[in-house]
Formats: C-alpha cells, structure tokens, sequence
C-alpha cells in the first residue's frame, strides 16, 4: 500500500493569491494512498524542505507530490531531500500549479479548481513511480572548440591554462576569424593584429593546444563527457610537418590571378598562398582550382623551389577521430552580400564597398599598403558617405530581421580614422539610430562628431547613382531638415549586417544542438545560461551565438570555457535514468524508433526468443544505450506496437495522469 | 479627421503603419520629393498619428507618381504608396467623384511629362 505526502506551496502570493492553496492541500488529502497533505508558505525554503524530510521519516512516505513552480525550478531541489532521508528521488513528482496554473490565471475559484486537478495527476502518477538509480559515465578530459576565431582562441587558452587539451578546429588555413582582417579596433583604436597575433602564436605553441588548421568536424557521435569526432584534415597538398613557411613557393607560382579572400577580392594572390604574414599555421596552402599542377599536371615550380620538400601533389583529405569530453563552438559569424539591394549599386561599382572591404583598403597590409584609395581608379576619395543598417533590422527576405550592433560603433571608427587621417575628406554618415550602448561607447560616437566634423545625418539613403565622371550620386534624406539631399561623393561604404557561418546549420545538426530562426546558436536560457546550448556538453562561444564586438566576444569565450573546464574536472558525470528501454516481447524490429531518434541511441540486435509452440525464432529487436539515450521520449511515440518505454514518464504513467484530469 | 475615415485609411490601404521605423529611406528614394509637401515618410507618420486633415488637403496626393520605388525599399515593408493611395482615394471620394474623363486629358500631357505620370494619372482621376 503506497503511503504519499502532498505538500503544497504558497509561493508567497505567486500561488496563494490566485489558488486557495488551503482548499487544494483539504480535496488532495483525500485521494487514494495519501497520508498527509499540508499547505506551507515557501515549501523550497530551509524549513519547507525540513517539513518534507519530517513528514517522510514520520509518515513512512513511499512518494511524494509537491505542488509548486515548475520542476525546471526546483524538481532537484526536492528530489535532493527526499534522497537525504532515504526516499529514492524518482519518487518525487511534482505539479507545477504557478506557471501552469495561478500565473496564468485569473479566478480564485477555477484556478484552485485546476491546481486540485494538476494535484491528483501528480498523485495518480506517484502510484506508479519506481524508484530510479542514475548511472555514472567517465568524463574525457580533452575539449574540442570549433572555430579559430578570437573567441576560439581565447577559450583554447583558458581551457589550456586550467591544464587540459584542446584541440582547435579551423575551416581556413589559418586561425584568427575576422579579427585578423580588421584594422584598428574601437573603442580604442589600438591595431587589431598588435593584440590579436600574439594570442595566436600562445596558441601555437601552447603545449596543452592542437591547431586543426584547414579542417572540419564531418561527424559527432556520444553524449556530455564522451563525445567521439571525426575530424577531416583537408587536403592542402603542403606537409605541415615540413612546410617551414618560408614563402618561396608563393613568390614563384606563376598563377598569380586568384581573388585574395583575405583582402575580400579587392586584390590577387598566388595559387600556392599563405593567408597573410602573421598567419598561425605558417603553411602554405595549395588552392586546387587554381593550382596548374594538380589542374592538368603542367607546372609543378612550387615543389621545384622548396628546398624542403613540403610539396605533395597527391595528398588527399585524411580523417582523424578523438574523443572529447566537451565541445565549444565558435564558428562566428559573416558580413553578408549586399548584392541584392540594387539601390545601393553594390553590385555594378567599384567604389561601393562593404564595411569589411574598407578594413582591408587602410590597412598596411591591404591592398593599397594603408594608403585610402578608390578602387576604381586608385584615387584618393574627397567625399566619404557611409550607410548604416544595410541589410539589418529588415521585415524583407532580402535582410535580417535584427541589429547587427556592432557596425555603429565600427562605422563611427571609420569615419574618425579616416577624419584623422585625410582632413581633406568629408565623411558623412546617413543613421537611422546610432547605437552605442556599452564602455566608453558613446563617448567614442560624440568624438567622432564634436572632435572630428563627421557629419552624421538622420536619415536613410535612398539610391546610389555611380555617374559617367567617375563620381557616385548619393539621393538620401535629411529627416531633421525634411530634405531630400544629393551627395557628390567619391566613395560610399555601406555597414553591412552580419549573419552566422554557413557551416553552422550543418554543424548544429550533427550536434543535436539548437538554432534560433537566423541560425545563431541558442543558448539554454537566455539570461541565466546564456554560454550553453541546451545539449549538454556543448558550449557556445562569441559571435555564433549572436551579433558581438570584440570585448564581448572575449568574455563569451571565457565564460565558455568556465563551463568546459567545470566539465572536465569531473571524474564521471551523473547520467539521467530517466531513459527508455524496449519490451522486446511487443517489439517487432520495424526501425520507426530508430528514424526519430535525434542522438542514435537505439540499435538493433537480432536475438533467440522462445514461442508459445515451444519452438525457437530469432527476431530483429530494438535496444536502447542508455548512456546516449537523453530521455527525449520521441522514439515512445514513434513506437507502433507500444514497445519502447520511458523510464519516470512510461506510458502506464502518463495515462494515469491523464484519467485523473479527465476524471 | 473622424476615428471612422482613419480606420477607413488603415482598411483600404491595407497598411500597418505602425511597421514604420522611420528611417526616411522611402522619402529618400522618391522621386516626386521635392514636388511634395508632405514626403512618404510623412504620410505614414501623420496617419499612424491620426493627422489626416492636413494630407487631404494637401496636393502632395497628387504628386505621388505611383513608382512603387517606396513600396520596393521600405526595408520595414510598410508600403507608402498604399497609404499615399487611400488617403487620395479618401480625398476624392469625398469630393464626391472624378474631376476628369479621359477625353479631357490628352489636351492636358506636355512632352517633359513621364510616361508613368501618364498613366498613373489615369488611375487617380478616373476610377
Ligand atoms: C567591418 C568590421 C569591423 C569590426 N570592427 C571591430 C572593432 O573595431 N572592435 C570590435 O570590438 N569588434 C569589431 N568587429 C567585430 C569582430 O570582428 C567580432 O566581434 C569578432 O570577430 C568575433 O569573433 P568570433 O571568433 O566569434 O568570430 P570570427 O571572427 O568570425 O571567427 C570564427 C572562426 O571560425 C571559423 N569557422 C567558421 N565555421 C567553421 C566550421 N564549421 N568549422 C571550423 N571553423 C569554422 C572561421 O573560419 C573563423 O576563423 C568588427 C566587425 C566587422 C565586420
Ligand atoms: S611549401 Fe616549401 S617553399 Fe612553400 S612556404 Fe612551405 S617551406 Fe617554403
Ligand atoms: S548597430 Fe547600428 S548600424 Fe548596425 S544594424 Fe544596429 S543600428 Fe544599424
Ligand atoms: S522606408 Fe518604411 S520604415 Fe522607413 S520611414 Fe519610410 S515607411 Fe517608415
Ligand atoms: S510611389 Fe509615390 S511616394 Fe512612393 S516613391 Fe513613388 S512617387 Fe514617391
């Protein structure tokens, strides 16, 4: 005979002011198998857990129903003092009567009314818990972080300091993400390789460190602790082991006509390239599409002039698999392609650029050495218009639905470089808000206005006209002067907005992990755990979780690997038993549980069963690895013949609850 | 302006004003601006605020070329040129029908005249 305890919460006023929590403790009192039912106002305070540690000791408890918040609340917290005297904690249920119930309700009468309900649910269901014991699983003390970005670096390096190794998975030849193509960085306009470089060369020769550079992850399998990935080291046909980066094979190759991605196009490299000088591997890398060699077999000078012999025509992808206990994703982010708005004649002139284009137009080691030029005709620009929120905070299939926000801040450094740099050029910025929210941000804006004469106009542009002169004709409107006003600039540099990786949809997939409707990372909750995604185990860093400036990167990443590090110090962790198994008898191997199953933990064996004839049949029958197994309970509904079951929410259960709500 | 024509406005053309994010960017692109007195923008603005009286009166209705380059813009989608369009609509309903036959036109066209002045001419005055 079950003896079961109700125990219901006032939750201060959360629930008392909307459920007469009284009359709900009185009509449970009277269900089957209860022995005690008691109302008390905070059942999750010191002395509300005492009040249920008492009461099972007392009372002999064989289950307990607290009706209160949520169980993502404070499930644990009950379960953990029903443990400490004893009472196995699967035999806790809770009925959530706040946010199911008094916070969404108005009327004392029907929402007591539903918290009795939700009530004797919970009890009918404690009637048939079985006491649960959670395995354990080993923890790899190993981290994989994909993304060599500043925030993939700099978790790498956390991670590294706390005595760990990690491995860094790049998709480019070298680390170092966006960062490394940026020029000076607000808000303190120091130069973003000065900080950036040295970072990458810690990681380089960081003993606790492995740089995958020219990779990808092309397959996850395992849970939290025990991930196994397979890693695919692309082919770049130089021996990374040989390949002392001197340079000598890119200074020869007489392929010299390929777009340069590093500097966005705006200039050409070799076939057989290394990225850019401070580039971490310093390996050169052979582009296949362009390379004469491994095109149609003429050429071959690189392998020629290496006095190594790093050159290897007939290398191929390789695969590497490891074992790692926690993955940080930080596969950033892009700026997009403004083609699409013809408006702002991105597409049919040259000296519409991107923000990102600008970067590499002043930067030393760009295209033009540092020297600001149209790229056109190699002029110096006298009038500079810039347009922000291109392709941001659009309600149309060309754009994004949000704000970018870190292109304010980088277009009001642009303007000031420029400012500062040629005094000669006038620099206007058509805003539709200036946001700058954030250390020393605004102030970074007004200097920008008040120090440098930007001058920032209230108001969007409407058409880019590239005219035959070679000058561009800007029609925007001055919103505050209600004019519609005509720029004759020479340059228009549009703030572009920014969207995650491409890769990153592909990777969320093989990770079971979740993406928002613009495909960033979600995070599990978004204030209180804003670094993990709700997969256990995988962690999330910088701007693929959403829109990040640097310092914002670098504390993500951090944080991440807070979190990475909090899970390889563990021995093993502590498995949910709350996972399912099949009857084997009912199963009749049709595979339906095995296509839903989002973490493959069901496979199939073929075993000797005994029929009722006394004769013997091997049949096909599904199991279940319940140490993949997360207790995401699709594969119970996907089941026909009703043989997969889960454990703490089985089938029996469930319809338990449901008769007693239909009662 | 009555709750009733504003609510009138709001129905036919469709429209919800309050989309608006006012970045100018449909007043920026329009090519009737400087013959308007009141710009794209404005008409949105002044009906989200329910100030219709003054656009009625105005001749900036009939300005509006009917270009769509507003509509094609608006990175909000709020669509001026419909909003422009039910206030004309508003306009000339009340003045109690069209103030042009078709016959009446031709006399009317000088050769600077864009062709899709034209005919979106034809779609304000007759009808
Ligand atoms: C024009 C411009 C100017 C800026 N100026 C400033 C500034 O002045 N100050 C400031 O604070 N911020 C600035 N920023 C923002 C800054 O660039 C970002 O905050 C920062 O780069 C984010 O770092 P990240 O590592 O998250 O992403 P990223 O820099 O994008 O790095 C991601 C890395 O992951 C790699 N990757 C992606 N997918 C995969 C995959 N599937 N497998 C393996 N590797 C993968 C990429 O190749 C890349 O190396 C600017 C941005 C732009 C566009
Ligand atoms: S492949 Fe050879 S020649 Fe080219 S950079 Fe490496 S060591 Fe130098
Ligand atoms: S940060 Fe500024 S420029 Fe960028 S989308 Fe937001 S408001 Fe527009
Ligand atoms: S373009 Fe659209 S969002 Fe911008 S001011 Fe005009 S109506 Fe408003
Ligand atoms: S449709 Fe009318 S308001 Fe809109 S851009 Fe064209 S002329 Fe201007």
């Amino acid at each position: 005979m079950q003896r079961i305890g109700v125990f219901v919460c006032h939750c201060g006023t959360n629930i008392a002011a909307t459920v007469d929590v009284k009359a709900v403790a009185e009509a449970l009192s009277h269900e089957p198998g209860v022995v005690i039912s008691q109302d008390y106002q905070y059942m999750c305070s010191e002395s509300g857990q005492d009040l249920v540690k008492n009461a099972i000791k007392e009372h002999k408890l064989t289950g307990v129903v607290v009706c209160s918040c949520s169980p993502r609340m404070h499930e644990n917290t009950f379960r953990k003092a029903a443990a400490s005297v004893g009472l196995n904690p699967y035999l806790v249920e809770i009925a959530n009567i706040r946010e199911q119930c008094s916070w969404i309700h108005k009327d004392i009468a029907s929402a007591t009314d539903k918290a009795v309900i939700l009530g004797k649910a919970a009890v009918a269901k404690v009637h048939l818990n079985a006491p649960l014991t959670a395995g354990e699983s080993p923890v790899v003390k190993r981290a994989l972080v994909i993304g060599g970005g500043i925030a993939g670096i700099q978790t790498a390096l956390d991670i590294a300091e706390a005595g760990f190794d990690v491995d860094i998975v790049e998709k480019e030849p070298t680390i170092g993400g966006k960062m490394a193509q940026i020029d000076k960085t607000f808000p303190t306009l120091d130069c973003a390789a000065c900080i950036l470089t040295p970072k990458m060369v810690e990681a380089a020769q960081n003993e606790h460190i492995t740089i995958h550079s020219f990779s990808e992850v092309s397959d996850v399998k395992g849970f939290v602790g025990n991930f196994t990935v397979t890693i695919k080291k692309k082919a770049r046909y130089v021996d990374e082991t040989k390949c002392t980066g001197c340079g000598l094979c890119t200074e020869k190759c007489p392929m010299k006509k390929v777009p340069n991605e590093f500097n966005m196009g705006l200039d050409n490299r070799t076939a057989v390239y290394i990225p850019f000088a401070q580039a971490v591997p310093k390996v050169a890398t052979i582009d296949p599409n362009y390379c004469m060699m491994l095109k149609n077999g003429k050429c071959g000078i690189c392998s020629k002039v290496c006095s190594v012999g790093a050159i290897d025509y007939k290398q191929t992808d390789r695969f590497i698999e490891q074992k790692y206990g926690a993955i940080v994703v930080a596969t950033g982010f892009n700026p997009i392609k403004p083609d699409k708005y013809n408006e702002f004649a991105y597409s049919i002139c040259p000296d519409v650029v991107t923000s990102l284009e600008l970067e590499r137009l002043m930067n030393a080691a760009g295209p033009n050495g540092g020297t600001l030029l149209r790229p056109s005709d190699k002029t110096h620009p006298h009038t500079i218009v810039f347009v922000q929120c291109v392709g941001s905070r659009c309600d149309d299939e060309k754009g994004k639905p949000y704000c970018s926000k870190i292109c304010c801040m980088y277009t009001a450094k642009h303007a000031m470089l420029i400012r500062e740099k040629y005094p000669d050029t006038e620099v206007y910025v058509f805003y539709i808000d200036v946001r700058t929210p954030g250390k020393n941000f605004d102030e970074f804006y007004r200097r920008a206005v008040e120090q440098y004469g930007v001058h920032y106009i209230k108001g969007m542009v409407g058409k880019v006209m590239p005219r035959s002169d070679g000058k561009i004709d800007v029609q925007a409107s001055d919103l505050l002067s209600n004019e519609q006003l005509h720029i004759n600039a020479d340059m228009v540099v549009l703030a572009t907005a920014i969207e995650p990786d491409k890769t990153a949809r592909p990777l969320a997939t093989m990770l079971t992990t979740q993406m928002d409707t613009n495909d960033f990372f979600t995070e599990a909750h978004p204030k209180l755990r804003p670094v993990e995604s709700a997969t256990a185990g995988i962690i999330l860093s910088g701007a693929c979780q959403g829109p990040k400036d640097i310092p914002e990167t670098v504390a993500q990443a951090s944080a991440a690997a807070a979190k990475a590090i909090g899970l390889l110090v563990k021995n093993s962790i502590t498995c949910n038993p709350c996972v399912a198994h099949s009857d084997e008898l009912m199963c009749n191997g049709c595979s339906s549980c095995e296509k839903v199953c989002p973490y493959g933990a069901i496979t199939y064996q073929d075993k000797e069963f005994r029929m009722p004839d006394r004769t013997t049949a091997v049949r096909r029958v599904a199991s279940v690895n319940p140490a993949v197994c997360q207790g995401c309970g699709a594969c119970t509904v996907a089941c026909p013949s009703g043989a997969m079951d889960l454990n703490g929410f089985s089938n029996s259960q469930i319809m338990a609850e449901v008769d007693a709500i239909c009662k | 302006m009555n709750k009733f024509d504003l609510e009138w406005i709001n129905l036919t053309s469709g429209v919800n004003v309050r989309k608006c994010m006012r970045c100018g960017k449909c007043s920026a692109t329009c090519p009737s601006y400087d013959e308007m007195e009141y710009h794209p923008h404005q008409f949105v603005y002044m009906v989200e605020k329910g100030n219709i009286e003054p656009l009625l009166g105005s001749d900036s209705l009939y300005k509006c070329l009917t270009c769509f380059a507003c509509v094609e813009r608006c990175p909000r989608g709020v669509e001026p040129a419909k909003v422009v369009e039910a206030v004309r609509l508003a306009a000339v309903r009340k003045q109690g029908g069209n103030h042009l036959t078709p016959d009446q036109i031709p006399a009317m066209l000088d050769d600077d005249l864009p062709q899709q002045a034209i005919v979106t001419a034809f779609r304000k005055y007759t009808k």
